[in-house]
């Protein structure tokens, strides 16, 4: 049986429904009214300007970091250790953010270029411990993860803490120089949305028409036989890591110079793993990811305001999210249920 | 058990790979089913054995309709199905690997299912060494333990599909020794998937012959080898002629090359391939031969030794700096060393050309990959991936990737499991590469193919070289020795 076609042309849509259905369910067996829920989460994200502006300043380093992303799930790497990618870019920018003065054009450049120097030499170190120590990229992953987290930690209590004492809490406000210019008060930056998108583009030209992407699409299905037909496995692989780790780190930027002032505790609150999500829920397809990680952020952005009008925590997004990645892991791809796998494709086999 | 097939049809896409196949099989008997390439036979075998459905007709097995969803159901109803790539699990030990197929409850009872595996083995003559890793094992050895798992799980109808490919000519004699005895003398049903004609005459009492998708004529064994031929093919195919070729001036040589490995040491290979010259390297599976050309690929470092390439020592370079002189190799396995699952094949053509842009043009390719497609013969188009193609159609497209010129082709079981035609037309391609200059060296397990084929042939037996003896003044007979190491 061949589906029809309008089955298949609106079969993303089910597991969307599948995880909101599953979500207002939790909702009323917890006693909650789930249209004032959906409301305010609608509410919190859309409802004023400077709500959007939060969801779209909450969206940019998060479209970058899958971004990125992208290019490491095509060549077949579970980059875990963006996370960390992410805080070492945070790092590098807020070290020239302290310690150099400059005018604020050069300074934001040279903050720029040391946070994605940072993203890309934290996710080069995974890539040397997989190709020449044998390590899995998931495990080094989330070691440097976890050193990232320490040498934060470190930073912000030992050498960079504020005058009054170091609290585990941050390092002190930046120059105002070093900021990225903010729009209208709030904590989006225009520049990192330009940036964002000269990457989004770049990546996309880079795996549709340039050898390089072709490379990596073909070390991620089968490195032997890749190797086999002229790719040096090693070079590709580590240049993927370093591209996704530079954007991640942009991303480490963005958070430090526009979401935050300053180096704080968490400061990539989740992000990276975050990105994963959205890189899966895309099912790796370029152009949902923009729309996608969009959502991501209306919907965590939105719960603040779910936790402030209703009694319910703001995670119900962080579940909503979680659940609708399930569900489009489990059914999102009609074929491997087997529902219309007949016929389906002409293949032509013996 | 007795089969009856009824009408059964399947479909892919326009591909009509089974188009109302009828026949019955009875008990005791030895059964051939020959086919070239892509005739369907395998595909008819998979709904026989619950590997895949059919999209219409009926089954019946001693009378009873049955209609099977996996493999396993068809195994309960005592449907076994030997497939080309043995399923086994590589890395687990002979005993574990069958304590899994035979489905043991919840603990294992390591005795008895022991000594199950030893009687078994004793009363088909396989020699088991229970404490063996699969994966140490020959593709020989891995078919007797499935057999025997079939067997085991109460097959009364045994499919073997192309089985001999890849054994050795005494582990093929025990096979078809077994398969006699588990017809004639315990009544089980067998079938023998094939290609390969002699195999049919030598081994079946009944054969059925398969062409696009139908049965196109049966009959009794023995009868002349030309009926058949003339049944799968249409007509009878003209076996393609080495023409000879004048060779040129020296294009690789060996000198005092060492290769050492865990498992074979080799020392003082010498052996010198002129321009044009067809060498071909026979041998059992794992004697040497296969190090020698992983040696020239640059897959594998000598331990000393030269390999010169037009004069240029070449031992010491990657496999990159190779491909890059020259050197073009094809392994063994088509999808696990050459092509890439889930690329298309302008993909791969991008992938294979010499020179590389930074940007992709993908209509030039495209167009390229046309032609290529026309020029080789192959079914399947610019946007097919590797893996929708059969099998004999990607042994075609990784010819169709070879680049020209080339100073030498080193090729594993460059024919494996294709039939005569297509054997043939990729041979003639070979055969025009030489007058670019091109030097080949192969290794193949068909003798035959290796003696009609080569210039010159060198046989290996336990990592030793033998003589290099001339391809027209040998025989089959004289290789077999020289493989069993006697000079």
């Amino acid at each position: 049986m061949r589906a029809p076609q309008w089955v298949l042309r609106v079969w993303p849509f089910v597991p969307i429904i599948g995880a909101l259905l599953f979500t207002t369910l939790l909702l009323v067996l917890f006693g909650a009214s789930p249209l004032e829920s959906f409301g305010a989460i609608i509410e919190g994200a859309f409802g004023t300007q400077s709500k959007v502006l939060s969801v779209v300043a909450f969206w940019i380093p998060l479209f970058l970091a899958s971004t990125g992303l992208l290019l490491t799930f095509k060549a077949g790497l579970w980059n875990i250790g963006i996370e960390g990618q992410i805080i070492l870019g945070s790092i590098g920018a807020s070290w020239v953010a302290l310690n150099l003065e400059a005018p604020s054009a050069v300074l934001i450049t040279l903050e720029i270029m040391a946070a994605m120097a940072g993203g890309a030499l934290w996710a080069l170190l995974v890539g040397l411990l997989k190709t020449r120590g044998g390590v899995h990229e998931i495990f080094g992953g989330l070691a440097l993860n976890n050193l990232a987290i320490l040498l934060t930690l470190f930073l912000i209590s030992g050498p960079w803490q504020p005058p009054e004492g170091g609290s585990f809490r941050g390092t002190p406000p930046f120059q105002d120089a070093a900021l990225l210019p903010r729009f209208a008060e709030s904590r989006f930056s225009p520049l990192s949305l330009l940036l964002t998108v000269v990457a989004f583009t770049l990546v996309a030209i880079a795996l549709r028409n340039t050898f390089w992407g072709l490379k990596l699409k073909a070390l991620g299905r089968n490195a032997r036989s890749a190797f086999l037909l002229g790719v040096s496995s090693e070079r590709e692989a580590l240049f993927a890591m370093m591209f996704c780790g530079a954007l991640a780190g942009l991303g480490g930027a963005v958070r430090v110079l526009s979401w935050f002032d300053s180096l704080r505790q968490s400061i990539s609150g989740n992000i990276g793993y975050l990105a994963l999500l959205v890189v899966m829920l895309s099912l790796f397809r370029l152009f949902w990811v923009p729309l996608i990680s969009f959502f991501f952020s209306a919907v965590l952005i939105g719960s603040i305001t779910l936790q402030l009008r209703t009694q319910l925590h703001s995670s119900l997004g962080g579940i909503l999210t979680g659940v609708l990645v399930l569900f489009v892991l489990l059914f999102g791809d009609s074929k491997r249920l087997g529902l219309f796998s007949d016929g389906g494709d002409a293949d032509v086999r013996e | 058990m007795r089969v009856e097939i009824k009408d059964i049809r399947k479909y892919f896409g326009p591909v009509k790979a089974n188009d109302g196949i009828n026949f019955v099989l009875e008990p005791g008997r030895v059964y051939g089913l020959l086919g070239e390439n892509g005739a369907g036979k395998s595909t008819l075998m998979k709904i026989l054995s619950g590997f895949q459905p059919a999209d219409s007709g009926e089954m019946l097995f001693d009378g009873k309709m049955k209609h099977f969803d996996f493999p396993a159901d068809a195994l309960k109803e005592g449907i076994g199905m030997l497939y080309q790539e043995p399923l086994d699990l590589p890395p687990f030990k002979v005993l574990e690997n069958y304590q899994l197929g035979r489905g043991d409850g919840v603990f294992l009872n390591q005795k008895e299912a022991a000594a199950e595996l030893r009687s078994l083995g004793k009363r088909y003559e396989f020699e088991i060494d229970l404490d063996e890793f699969i994966e140490d094992l020959s593709v020989g050895e891995r078919q007797q333990l499935e057999l025997i798992r079939l067997l085991a799980g109460g097959a009364e109808v045994l499919i073997l599909d192309e089985p001999t490919t890849g054994i050795s000519a005494g582990q093929k004699d025990l096979l078809f020794d077994s398969m006699r005895k588990l017809a004639h003398e315990e009544g089980k049903t067998l079938i023998l998937v094939s290609h390969k004609l002699a195999e049919v005459q030598e081994l079946c009492d009944h054969v059925f012959v398969v062409r696009s998708g139908k049965i196109v004529g049966q009959k009794s064994i023995p009868c002349p080898t030309d009926e058949l031929v003339e049944l799968m093919f249409g007509q009878v195919p003209e076996r393609s002629q080495r023409p000879t070729f004048p060779m040129g001036e020296l294009a690789l040589e060996i000198r005092d090359l060492s290769i050492a490995t865990y498992r074979l040491d080799m020392g003082n290979l010498n052996l010198s391939i002129r321009k044009g010259e067809i060498f071909g390297l026979a041998g059992l599976e794992g004697s040497g031969q296969d190090l020698l050309v992983k040696a020239c690929t640059g897959l594998l470092k000598p331990e000393k030794g030269k390999i010169l390439l037009d004069g240029e020592d070449i031992s010491s370079h990657s496999y990159h700096q190779i491909q890059q002189a020259g050197i073009s190799y094809i392994a063994a396995g088509r999808l696990e060393e050459g092509l890439v699952a889930g690329l298309s094949l302008t993909e791969h053509m991008v992938m294979a050309a010499q020179e590389h842009s930074f940007f992709i043009d993908w209509e030039g390719t495209e167009k390229t990959t046309w032609e290529r497609i026309e020029k080789y013969q192959v079914v399947g188009e610019p946007n097919s991936l590797i893996d929708q193609l059969s099998g004999g159609n990607q042994q075609r497209f990784l010819f169709a990737m070879l680049n020209s010129p080339l100073k030498l082709i080193l090729m594993e079981q460059p024919t494996r499991g294709l039939d005569i035609l297509s054997v043939n037309w990729i041979w003639d391609q070979l055969y025009k590469r030489r007058e670019e200059g091109t030097a080949i060296m192969f290794i193949s397990a068909d003798l035959d193919e290796i003696i009609e084929r080569s210039d010159r042939v060198a046989a290996f037996s336990g990592g030793v070289m033998s003589r290099i003896v001339d391809a027209d003044k040998t025989s089959v007979d004289e290789l077999g020795h020289l493989i069993g190491g006697q000079q």
